[in-house]
């Protein structure tokens, strides 16, 4: 099939940004495919985004659709805010893999397949018809098709080794990436760094996987199959130093860096839950930090152990997803009735209960700011992408300590496992965070205190922010008792009386309150000050949203976009601006949880565009959501 | 927790009391044990400031506010959870927990086991009175098959936990009985549970005198104790009956034997040795209804310790280690990360 002379030299193509999706079984290694390619653009200068998107079984039947595992990136010259609505190539290891994605491909869009992976029984489990070969039948000649045996040659380029077939076929991705960056005339140095690290102690399998690698990169230079290079420029991004982040990696490093800047200890409690464990992982690997990781028995032992750690003057962190959050209800109110800091992250996933483990949705905002019985008013904030998980991590610690309160972080799944380039602050660039001491105290003899009930240390005295102070174990001249139990005034002592139960209810909801005094104001993400249209946002959502918006206001639309952290209490200057817009627009993964509060609170005819599928919106949905309401 | 020295000169036993008036019913078993905890700590003389009493829900939860320490009422069957944490960060404070049958066996029995399998160093005072007492009369995890309750009128058809033997099975490094009605052998059991380092588990059989009076008569009572209860002690034979009766191990199994019908000697008597694991698994089965015709006694004392290192321990040895090892941590190189680029 292929008539170009051998002699024929390759060309270079210039592209402004890329959306490439890695496809294939979940045991094919697709995840360390893309994000090994993904630091090799990012380390290049593109800016980039990712998707990582796989089934919920580890191992799922292999060669069926229920097994696709998939990884997109986009990369690109210019600004990259989502991993992209459609895209430019897709590279499957098996028939499934290409059932399951060819609808992202955009028309005239790149396949490469591994012809290896639609053999009969490939063909068969990915429920293709008898006889029927998409690689062979021209039902893709709407694209532009390479087949490659990786498998054959991934063999071939081990032939001689000691290896077992088993193992051999196991660097098949390897070949892949190998081939991809010569594609994309990227160096092999990184990924090469990364696997002598990895396979430090194996050094039969790390030549096989950096035999395998070039040997992807030479058939790109070599086969005639493949005349055309490409080169994305590196973005203009702002000054500065960069690195690569996922979402779960910055809310652990957000969660380190505010301790420290706290003076406290970390202690992280946890249950090892998707998409929630990498968390845990990070953290465990930074003991050098001073950071002790527990994992609990149970989610409610992981919030517990925490809220005794906090009581012991570390800062007690856990993490969960939704089912766990469920679980962790009741202690929640524990926390908000003894006023410690506590920070709660919840990577949202796909519900009601087991729901989608593995998929993103922002259906529990609900269960954040309601869940849990009495008057229990916590706060709760947003990250909108990966980078923003490490500025809310350090938000949250910062709002739980200074303010003695629980405090709820929601992430998601897309956030969590994506990634993108992070300009990274210095450490003495870092907002301080300091505890409001109680101050421990000689006897009252020794002070010349007088031992009058006045006199005695009153755990729940307020400052001028309703903020109680924070008396440790240990603190001398402090003793007190605190619990679940209402409590009088000041004192903290268990009390029934009706009227101290009414003005505890008041005094601790009035304390979260007071937190939107320390919000800098609200500012709009693009747009006008005020217009026909103002579209809201929260969470995950940023990143299709911002793209929407800032196309509508190219096409000459009076769209704003304002992105909303605090969820509870809001931002102050939210009332005000949404009076400024004609129409208000709530995009978001849920039916509408956002929208309703807003409406509740504003009487704001906030319009919903819902979306439920586990999946992340694209910007053109947004963008068309936003027309049709325009027009309406 | 042993090895800090005793503060000069010893304080009174009131200064361990709070300002706050005790609530329990009149008759309480629970007074008694509050009153032997006090002296305890009052002979110990710690500092007040560093003893921590954490408790869950239930009638002996309440028991942290009667004390001028540090203190937490916390939520139904969470303490062994929340104290874990607290102990994770704060390894040099003496920590009590206090709690119930229905707190630590129902509700929360999934915390106890996984507390005494990780070995937190703190004592636990297990008050069991085998029925539910704040909910007014409910049966418990440890009520008898057939107990008659509120919720059970027609009986219980559930067959209750032996509270030792589920702790022995969870690996717990010390365990111990006593009672309300003893004083003198709580105060020695609650000294020894607090010299121990790891989790003490001492059961407290309590009796309560509105719902469930009498539930450990024959135990606590003159009349009926010396018959039905065997102390035992290190190095000493299991002896009861007023020294007339003994326990002899044929093979794995307690048999009595009558030593004043010269049944057997003295000599022939199991020995107690409280760091014996597989002893103390038979020990703890000594669990007989005390109605049933022949049934062994009750045991009351230390049945196991054991000095595997406590959880806090191994935990903060990781972190020395890995501060050895990587350095103190740089908030600067974190941020970092490995791959770096520069723009501009």
């Amino acid at each position: 099939m292929d008539t170009i002379p051998k002699t024929r030299p390759k060309t270079v193509e210039a592209r402004e940004k890329v959306v490439i999706l890695f496809a294939g079984d979940s045991g094919d290694g697709i995840q360390l495919t893309g994000s090994q390619f993904t630091e090799s653009n990012a380390l290049f200068g593109n800016d980039v985004s990712t998707f990582p998107n796989y089934p919920a079984e580890i191992r799922a039947p292999q060669g069926t659709l229920a097994g696709v595992s998939g990884y997109q990136l986009h990369f690109g010259s210019v600004d990259v805010f989502t991993p992209g609505d459609v895209c430019d190539v897709l590279v499957v290891m098996n028939a499934a893999a290409l059932k399951a994605n060819l609808a992202k491909l955009k028309n005239g869009g790149t396949i490469i397949a591994n012809s290896d992976g639609f053999d009969t029984k490939n063909l068969r489990l990915s429920g293709y018809p008898d006889e029927e070969n998409p690689l062979s039948d021209h039902s893709l000649d709407n694209y532009v098709l390479h087949t490659v045996d990786v498998t054959k040659l991934t063999r071939n380029a081990l032939e001689g080794t000691t290896l077992g077939m088993k193992e051999k076929d196991r660097s098949k991705n390897m070949f892949v990436l190998g081939f991809i960056n010569w594609m994309y005339s990227r160096s092999l140095e990184r990924t090469q760094a990364f696997l002598e690290g990895k396979f430090k102690s194996k050094p039969d399998l790390l030549d096989a996987n950096l035999k395998v690698l070039q040997a992807g990169y030479n058939y790109g230079d070599t086969s005639e199959t493949f005349t055309t290079r490409y080169e994305v420029k590196p973005a203009p991004m702002p000054k500065g130093n960069y690195r690569n982040i996922t979402g779960n990696q910055g809310i652990a490093i957000g969660l380190i860096a505010a301790a420290q800047k706290a003076g406290l200890e970390l202690f992280y409690g946890s249950y090892p839950i998707t998409p929630a464990s990498d968390i845990l992982h990070e953290l465990s690997r930074n003991k050098h930090f001073g950071v002790k990781t527990f994992q609990a028995e149970d989610e409610i032992a992981a919030i517990c152990s925490a809220i005794g750690a906090s009581y012991g003057g570390a800062l007690g962190v856990t993490a969960s997803s939704g089912p766990g959050i469920a679980l962790k209800g009741e202690a929640l109110g524990l926390a908000f009735m003894l006023e410690i800091p506590l920070v709660v992250v919840n990577v949202q996933r796909g519900g009601p209960s087991t729901g989608l483990p593995t998929k993103t949705e922002q259906a529990d905002l609900w269960q954040a700011l309601f869940g849990r019985n009495g008057e229990a008013p916590i706060p709760v904030i947003a990250a909108s992408s990966p980078t923003d998980c490490f500025e809310m991590a350090f938000e949250a610690v910062k709002l739980a300590v200074e303010h003695m309160t629980p405090v709820i972080l929601l992430s998601d799944g897309y956030i969590a496992n994506g990634a993108e380039p992070w300009r990274f602050p210095e450490a003495k660039d870092l907002r301080p965070i300091t505890p409001p001491y109680a101050k421990p105290r000689e006897s009252a003899e020794a002070e010349g205190r007088t031992s009058s009930e006045a006199e005695k240390f009153l755990p729940y005295a307020r400052d001028e922010n309703g903020v109680r102070p924070w008396a440790i174990p240990g603190m001398k001249g402090l003793q007190h008792r605190i619990g679940g139990i209402e409590k009088e005034d000041k004192t903290g002592n268990i009390s029934y009386d009706p009227q101290n139960h009414e003005l505890m209810v008041k005094l601790r909801a009035e304390k979260v309150q007071r937190i939107a005094d320390t919000y800098r104001p609200i500012r709009l993400d693009s747009g006008p000050e005020n217009g026909d249209l103002l579209i809201v946002g929260w969470g995950s959502t940023y990143g299709a949203i911002r793209t929407a918006a800032v196309e509508l206001q190219k096409e000459g639309l009076s769209v704003a976009h304002v992105h909303l952290r605090h969820m509870f209490p809001f931002n102050k200057g939210l009332r005000g601006m949404l009076k400024r817009y004609a129409k208000v627009l709530v995009p978001e993964m849920n039916s509408g949880q956002l929208r309703q509060l807003m409406r509740a609170e504003y009487l704001v005819d906030a319009q919903g565009l819902n979306k439920i599928q586990g999946m992340p919106f694209t910007s053109e949905e947004i963008r068309v959501a936003a027309l049709n309401l325009l027009k309406s | 927790m042993s090895t800090l020295q005793p503060a000069a000169p010893a304080p009174k036993k009131l200064d361990y009391s709070s300002d706050q008036q005790v609530r329990w019913c009149p008759g309480c078993g629970d007074y008694s044990i509050l009153k032997q905890v006090e002296s305890v700590l009052a002979q110990h003389g710690r500092p007040k400031e560093e003893i921590v009493f954490i408790s869950g829900i239930g009638c002996s939860s309440r028991f942290p506010y009667y004390l001028d320490t540090y203190g937490m009422h916390s939520i139904h069957g969470r303490a062994p959870a929340i104290a874990s944490g607290m102990r994770s960060v704060q390894p040099d404070l003496s920590v009590w927990l206090i709690t119930g049958d229905g707190d630590s066996l129902s509700i929360g029995g999934n915390h106890l086991i996984h507390m005494l399998r990780r070995n937190v160093d703190l004592n636990v005072l297990l008050f069991n009175n085998e029925i539910y007492g704040l909910t007014k009369g409910q049966y418990s995890p440890t009520s008898p098959e057939g107990a008659i309750s509120k919720s059970t009128p027609m009986g219980s058809t559930d067959h209750p936990f032996n509270p030792l033997a589920l702790c022995k099975g969870a690996d717990a490094s010390f365990i111990a009985r006593g009672m309300d009605r003893d004083p003198k052998h709580l105060r020695e059991m609650l000294q020894r549970a607090d010299a121990h380092r790891g989790t003490s588990l001492l059961e407290i059989y309590q009796n309560c005198n509105v719902f469930n009076d009498g539930a450990f008569e024959v135990f606590t009572e003159k009349a009926s104790k010396a018959e039905h209860t065997v102390f035992v002690e290190h190095g000493k034979p299991l002896l009861f009956g007023n020294g007339t009766k003994g326990i002899k191990l044929d093979g794995m199994t307690p048999v009595i034997v009558d030593i004043a019908a010269g049944e057997a000697t003295v000599d022939d008597l199991w020995v107690h040795d409280e760091r014996d694991g597989f002893k103390a698994s038979i020990l703890v089965r000594l669990f007989d209804d005390p109605r049933e015709k022949d049934a062994l006694p009750r045991p009351f004392g230390v049945f196991y310790v054991s000095d595997r290192p406590t959880h806090e321990t191994k935990m903060n040895a990781q972190v020395a280690l890995a501060k050895q090892k990587k350095g103190p941590g740089d908030l600067d190189a974190l941020l970092r990360g490995e791959n770096v680029w520069t723009i501009g």
